[in-house]
C-alpha cells in the first residue's frame, strides 16, 4: 500500500471555500451570500417552495381550475381525477382550487403575522438591550410572561377574546411571535452596544434614538432576519391549527387548517379531503424552515466558520 | 505655565470611582491638571493607571452607575460634569472630539467611511449635506487618504489600520474642536503607521491650533509629541512638567525608573525595569503608593502620602525626597 505523504494530502485537500467574515458591501455582499446560499440544497428547495406559494397566492385567480367557493363543481368527496386533480370535498367544490386559494390566506396571516411581531418586538429588544437596567427587567419580564404561554392557546384565548376572522388570527399570532424576536435582537443588542463604533458614535454626538436605530440595528439585522423567516413556518401552523380547531375565518373561506377539520369526518370514505390540505401545509412548513436554515447559515455571523 | 489667560480645560480634583457602599474601588483619585490652548499634554503610565479612564471621565463616557465621577472639569469655563445631557452632547465631537486605541472598530461596519464622517458633521455644522460631502472629501485627503473622493465610499474593513485611524482623525478634527483626547491613537498600528500618524495629529494640532490631551504607555511616543507631560501611577499624578524638565531631571523615582525602561541610541547596556507591579485597587498602599516598589523608599514614604510640590517652572512632583537630594 502506497502511503501518502503529507504533500500529497495539501495537494489533494479542496481548498477551503473563501469564506467571506466581514459584512461586505451591499452590492457584493448578496453576490457572495449567494453562492454560499445556493450551495445548500435543502435551502434552495426551500426557497423554491416560498417563491411557488407566493406565486400561488399572488395568481391564485388564473391558477385556480374552479371558483373555491362553487359548490357541486364535482360529484361530493370524489377521489383525484384529470377534472379535479385533488379531488372534491363534501360539498362537491374543488378541492385544487380551495388550496391554492388557501394558500393566500396562509402566506398573508404567516408573512403579517410574523412582519408584524417583527415591528413590535425588534423595537422592545431594542429598547431593553440598549437601556438595559430596570427597562430591561420591566420589559423583558412582560415578555418572559408571554413566552410562559403555549403560542397556541394564547392565540385560542385572543380570539375567544376578539373573536374570528383573518385580522384577529393575525394579531393573535403576531402577539404570541414577539417574545421570540424581542429576545434576539435584546441579545444581539447587549453585544453591539459595547462595540467601539456605538462608543465613538456616541461621542460624536449621535442621540439615543438615531445609536439604536441607525447604528445599532443595521448591525442585528441578519440574526433578525434569520428568526423571521424561520417563525413564518410556524406562523403558518399555528394559523392553519386555530382554524382546524374552528378559530380561523369562517366557514365558507378556503383555509388550509379548516379543509383538515373537516375532512376527519370523511377520512375513511374520502381521505383525500384531509390529507391533500395536510400535504400542501406540510411541504410549505418544510420548505420554509429550509430556507430559514440556510439564511441562518449564511447571513448570521456566529455560525461562521 | 505657556498660558497666562485661563487654560482651556481644567481638571480639578478628579475622581472616578466603581462599586458601592463600603467597597468603593477608585480609580482616578484627585487628579488636578490643566490643558492650554493649542497645547499637546501628554498622559503617560502603566495599564491600570487610570489614565484612559481620566481621559473618558472629561467627556462623561464612563456609564454611571456603576462607576461615579466626581471633581471638576471646566472647559472653556464651563462644568462638564455639571452639564446637562443635551449640552454636553453639542460638546461632544464639537468642541472636543476623541479618537480610540481601535480604529478599525470604531468605524460602523454597516456604513460607508465618508457617510460615517458625514453624519458627525451634520451633527454639528449648520451647512448643506451636499457642501458637507464635499468637506468630507476634502478632510479625508487632508489626513492623507489617496484618491479620497473613491475611498470615502468605501465600507471600514477595505480601510487598513492606519487608513481607518486617519479616518478617525478626520471625523475628529471634521468639525474643527478646540480640545483632541486621543487614548492610545497608535497602539494597534505597526511602528511605520504610528509614526505617520503621529505627525498627522501633531501637524494638524499645529496647523489647527487644536490643544491636545495624548494618553500613552509609551513614554517614547510622548517625548516626540507633547509640551507637557503627566506620568500618573495608580490613580494618581505624581509628576507634571514641561517635556524637557521631565526627560532631562525626572524628579519622581517612577518617571526616573520609566524613563530607565526606554531604549536608547548608545550604549548596549540591558534595558530597565521597575521591579514588582503596580498595585490593584483593592490594595492600594499606605503612605507613597510607590513605596512598595520605589528604591529609594525612607521608613516615612511607607505612612505618610507625598503632595504635588515645585519643584521648578511649570514641574511638580509627589515625592517626599525630592529637594532634598540635588543629584
Amino acid at each position: 500500500m502506497r502511503s501518502l505523504d503529507a504533500d500529497d494530502l495539501t495537494l489533494r485537500a479542496p481548498l477551503p471555500p473563501t469564506a467571506v467574515a466581514v459584512p461586505a458591501g451591499v452590492r457584493a455582499g448578496v453576490g457572495v451570500w449567494w453562492r454560499r446560499f445556493a450551495r445548500n440544497r435543502g435551502a434552495v428547495f426551500g426557497l423554491a417552495v416560498f417563491l411557488g406559494m407566493v406565486a400561488m397566492a399572488l395568481f391564485a385567480g388564473v391558477l385556480a381550475p374552479y371558483d373555491p367557493l362553487a359548490q357541486g363543481v364535482g360529484a361530493p368527496l370524489a377521489g383525484p381525477s384529470w377534472a379535479h386533480w385533488a379531488g372534491t370535498d363534501s360539498f362537491g367544490r374543488d378541492m385544487l382550487s380551495r388550496i391554492i386559494y388557501g394558500a393566500r390566506i396562509a402566506l398573508v396571516v404567516g408573512i403579517v403575522a410574523v412582519l408584524l411581531a417583527l415591528v413590535i418586538g425588534v423595537t422592545l429588544g431594542l429598547v431593553a438591550g440598549y437601556y438595559g437596567g430596570g427597562v430591561d427587567a420591566a420589559i423583558m419580564r412582560v415578555m418572559d410572561g408571554l413566552f410562559a404561554f403555549p403560542i397556541i392557546i394564547l392565540a385560542i384565548a385572543m380570539m375567544a377574546i376578539m373573536g374570528f376572522g383573518v385580522r384577529n388570527v393575525i394579531i393573535a399570532v403576531a402577539v404570541g411571535f414577539i417574545a421570540p424576536f424581542a429576545r434576539v435582537t435584546r441579545g444581539d443588542v447587549l453585544a453591539v452596544k459595547e462595540e467601539p463604533y456605538i462608543e465613538a458614535a456616541r461621542l460624536v454626538g449621535v442621540r439615543n434614538l438615531p445609536i439604536m436605530f441607525r447604528h445599532v440595528l443595521p448591525n442585528i439585522l441578519a440574526p433578525v432576519i434569520v428568526q423571521a423567516a424561520l417563525r413564518v413556518s410556524g406562523a403558518i401552523i399555528t394559523e392553519a391549527g386555530l382554524s382546524f380547531l374552528g378559530l380561523g375565518p369562517p366557514p365558507p373561506t378556503p383555509v388550509w387548517g379548516s379543509m383538515i377539520a373537516e375532512g376527519r369526518n370523511f377520512i375513511v370514505m374520502a381521505p383525500h379531503v384531509s390529507t391533500i390540505p395536510g400535504i400542501a401545509l406540510m411541504i410549505t412548513v418544510v420548505g420554509l424552515n429550509l430556507f430559514g436554515d440556510g439564511l441562518r447559515d449564511t447571513l448570521d455571523p456566529r455560525l461562521k466558520r | 505655565m505657556t498660558t497666562a489667560t485661563e487654560p482651556l480645560l481644567e481638571v480639578r480634583d478628579l475622581t472616578v470611582e466603581f462599586g458601592s457602599d463600603g467597597g468603593a474601588l477608585r480609580a482616578v483619585d484627585g487628579v488636578s491638571f490643566d490643558v492650554g490652548r493649542g497645547e499637546i499634554v501628554g498622559l503617560v503610565g502603566e495599564s491600570g493607571a487610570g489614565k484612559s479612564l481620566t481621559s473618558e471621565a472629561i467627556l462623561r463616557l464612563i456609564r454611571c452607575p456603576p462607576g461615579r465621577i466626581a471633581g471638576h472639569v471646566r472647559f472653556k469655563g464651563r462644568d462638564l460634569l455639571a452639564l446637562d445631557d443635551a449640552a454636553l452632547t453639542r460638546i461632544r465631537g464639537k468642541d472636543i472630539a476623541m479618537i480610540f486605541q481601535n480604529p478599525g472598530g470604531s468605524l460602523n461596519p454597516v456604513f460607508r467611511v465618508g457617510d460615517q464622517l458625514l453624519e458627525a458633521m451634520a451633527l454639528h455644522l449648520p451647512e448643506r449635506r451636499r457642501t458637507l460631502r464635499e468637506r468630507v472629501v476634502e478632510i479625508l485627503s487632508r489626513v492623507g487618504i489617496p484618491s479620497a473622493a473613491l475611498r470615502a465610499r468605501d465600507y471600514p474593513h477595505q480601510f487598513s489600520g492606519g487608513m481607518a485611524q486617519r479616518a478617525m482623525i478626520g471625523m475628529g478634527i471634521s468639525c474643527v474642536p478646540s480640545l483632541l483626547i486621543a487614548d492610545e491613537p497608535t497602539t494597534a498600528l505597526d511602528v511605520t503607521i504610528q509614526a505617520q500618524v503621529l505627525a498627522l495629529i501633531r501637524r494638524l494640532a499645529r496647523e489647527m491650533g487644536v490643544a491636545v490631551l495624548l494618553v500613552s504607555h509609551d513614554l517614547g511616543i510622548i517625548s516626540q509629541m507633547c509640551h507637557r507631560v503627566l506620568v500618573m501611577y495608580a490613580g494618581r499624578i505624581v509628576e507634571e512638567g514641561p517635556i524637557g524638565r521631565i526627560f532631562d531631571a525626572p524628579a519622581h523615582p517612577y518617571t526616573r525608573g520609566l524613563i530607565a525602561c526606554l531604549p536608547r541610541a548608545e550604549g548596549a547596556e540591558r534595558l530597565g525595569s521597575i521591579r514588582g507591579v503596580m498595585p490593584g485597587l483593592t490594595a492600594i498602599p499606605r503612605g507613597c503608593r510607590f513605596h512598595p516598589r520605589c528604591p529609594v523608599a525612607e521608613p516615612r514614604c511607607a505612612y505618610e502620602e507625598p503632595r504635588l510640590r515645585a519643584v521648578g517652572p511649570g514641574h511638580r512632583a509627589a515625592c517626599h525626597l525630592v529637594g532634598a537630594e540635588s543629584a
